[in-house]
């Protein structure tokens, strides 16, 4: 018996070439954001028509219909879709640098970190600006903190760093559960929406669309040699991979990315974990597609459950955050079980 | 055979490698030129793995100098070393699913521009490695899903893809089937002859390294090592020492061979 397959049978060079190129993917995936957009814009408390949408687009005036799209539905809209590109963009950088499938742009203590910064400031009854600038700092504070300790003697290896984050995230944990213990019932409601996750109090989407255009730049030259990260170090160091320098310009890059994401929608779960691995499963591991179709369909996701969040129980609002882990514990636990 | 007229293509000079204080090689002169293949062999743990990673740069050595075509391997810019000299590791991690071929393409990585994606002509000689460890047909098959012997031909593959003068191997044909063991063998020893290749190879089949490597570098513990043509250094004494059980050295139509007594 021959141990080689007959020739006849093998794959052309051709077809296999073609076979690696997907270059309808973004595309179709802008397309669905692009419809997601229309949709948040279009449905609520007063349901405005695509032709209206279009006038309004084109910069005719469109009375109260105009008013409601601009200053209310846009900027939510934007705020939405730009923290789920973000969120799902950084999913997507921690499972690489983790090399872990399973990894989540909060399995570090970003996250937490925030929790405290924002819920600190509503205890001592701060709001607007002020409590977005004090959740930021508080994600910084937990990037520096785990990024210190995760230093041992080596380098920061995945399972040091995935430890590291892990307890600073319990420690931050704890931190809210006190927060929550002590603050009045007036500013409880709030916490707490804060804590699943709320888009309607985004009012400035500017940072987060900037930081998710910046992110997706920042990434498009350094895709190829993260493919061979998630591969392994010492692969990676072998093919002329700056290994430590990408480690760490990885890591400060995905903890930024969602902070800003944090600070401006609170910590909306699933986002980022199932988004990434969703696309890993449909189109590969390949970076290069795997980040900008992770940002694009994070979007997507983030977009209609907000517009979902806000229409369901109209005229009353769920925070978003319930929303996507509703979505997304069973999606992961499909996904778990598919690859038993 | 004229490899020692040409100028080395991977040269140590008084080089020490040692781990957490403990010598695995001390002093060690070696000179590795095109066109022979050099087998390094020694105990487990005698430090075989990791002079072959200090070798390829990923390590830096306790005391003296290693130079590549002449440069100091520090002095090499991570992407033009990589196209220079390829290391096959010792075990394969596979975090994600991914196919044969790109598992292979990633060899091409170091010869593809930072704007770039992999051409046609890439994917071409990905093939022609797969071909060369009889994997063709194989290339769309996910590698968490095929066995230990196939997963270790796609890594000589990507390594084969990677097209580098120098080729360091660490234990090169693990896992493998007999025949697939003789043909890895063959296949680099050709590439050592023919194309003018540098090839170090950790071996632990004594009988391999005396059908296949022209010299033979063994570590003997302690920071003490021998060096020199194969059929000098491999002798029954020296290597029941170095191996603790006593070899015995056979004879058959003119070759040596040694089996454990």
């Amino acid at each position: 018996m021959s141990r080689h397959p007959p020739a006849a049978l093998l794959p052309s060079s051709a077809a296999l070439r073609a076979g690696r190129r997907r270059a309808w993917v973004l595309p179709l995936l802008a397309l669905a954001l692009g419809a997601a957009f229309a949709l948040a814009l279009a449905v609520g408390s007063v349901t405005v028509s695509a032709a209206e949408l279009w006038r309004i687009a084109t910069g005719d005036d469109a009375g109260t219909a105009g008013a409601i799209v601009t200053s209310l539905r846009l900027p939510r809209a934007l705020a939405a879709a730009a923290c789920g590109g973000l969120l799902a963009l950084a999913g997507a950088l921690m499972q690489v640098l983790l090399r872990n499938p399973l990894a989540d742009p909060y399995v570090l203590g970003i996250s937490g970190g925030a929790a405290v910064g924002a819920l600190l400031a509503m205890l001592a009854g701060v709001a607007g600006l002020l409590l977005e600038v004090s959740a930021f700092a508080g994600a910084l504070a937990a990037m520096a903190l785990v990024f210190g300790l995760s230093h041992g003697q080596g380098s920061r290896t995945p399972t040091r760093l995935l430890l590291t984050g892990v307890i600073v995230s319990a420690g931050c944990g704890a931190a809210v559960s006190f927060i929550l213990a002590v603050a009045s019932e007036q500013s409880l409601r709030g916490m707490l929406f804060w804590l699943m996750g709320d888009a309607s109090t985004a009012s400035r989407p500017g940072v987060a669309v900037g930081a998710l255009v910046a992110g997706l730049v920042a990434c498009a030259p350094l895709a190829r040699d993260l493919n061979l990260l998630a591969r392994g170090d010492g692969t990676a160091q072998t093919l002329g991979v700056p290994v430590v320098r990408l480690r760490l310009m990885v890591y400060l890059l995905a903890s930024a990315l969602t902070a800003i994401a944090v600070t401006t929608v609170g910590s909306v779960g699933f986002v980022g974990l199932v988004v990434p691995h969703l696309i890993r499963l449909a189109f590969g591991n390949d970076q290069r597609l795997l980040l900008p179709a992770s940002a694009l369909a994070g979007a997507t996701l983030l977009l209609l459950a907000d517009t979902a969040a806000r229409t369901v129980i109209a005229p009353a609002q769920l925070p978003v955050g319930v929303l996507t882990a509703l979505l997304g514990v069973p999606v992961f636990l499909f996904l778990l079980n598919r690859h038993r | 055979m004229s490899a020692a007229a040409c100028p080395p293509l991977l040269s140590a000079r008084s080089l020490d490698v040692s781990v957490a204080g403990r010598a695995l090689c001390t002093g060690l002169d070696l000179d590795v030129r095109p066109g022979e293949l050099l087998a390094i062999v020694g105990r487990n743990g005698i430090g075989k793995s990791t002079l072959l990673g200090t070798l390829a740069g990923l390590r830096t050595p306790a005391a003296g100098t290693l130079t590549l075509e002449g440069r100091a391997l520090a002095d090499w810019p991570a992407r033009e070393l990589a196209k220079r000299r390829a290391l096959l590791a010792q075990s394969h991690e596979d975090h994600f699913a991914s196919t044969v071929l790109d598992t292979v393409l990633v060899g091409r990585h170091p010869h593809i521009g930072r704007w770039s994606d992999e051409s046609d002509a890439d994917v071409d000689i990905a093939l022609a490695a797969l071909a060369a460890v009889a994997l063709r047909g194989f290339e769309l098959r996910e590698v968490r899903t095929l066995s230990g012997g196939e997963r270790q031909r796609v890594a000589i593959a990507a390594l084969l893809a990677q097209q580098a003068p120098v080729c360091l191997l660490d234990e090169p044909v693990t896992h493998l089937d007999l025949d697939y063991q003789i043909e890895t063998l063959e296949l680099f020893a050709r590439l050592a002859r023919d194309e003018g290749r540098a090839v170090v190879a950790v071996l632990h089949d004594l009988n391999q390294v005396l059908r296949f490597a022209d010299r033979a570098l063994l570590l003997t513990g302690g920071g003490q090592w021998v060096c020199g043509p194969v059929d000098e250094v491999l002798q029954a004494e020296v290597l029941s020492r170095a191996f603790c059980h006593p070899l015995k050295e056979l004879r058959d139509d003119g070759r040596r061979y040694f089996v454990p007594a």
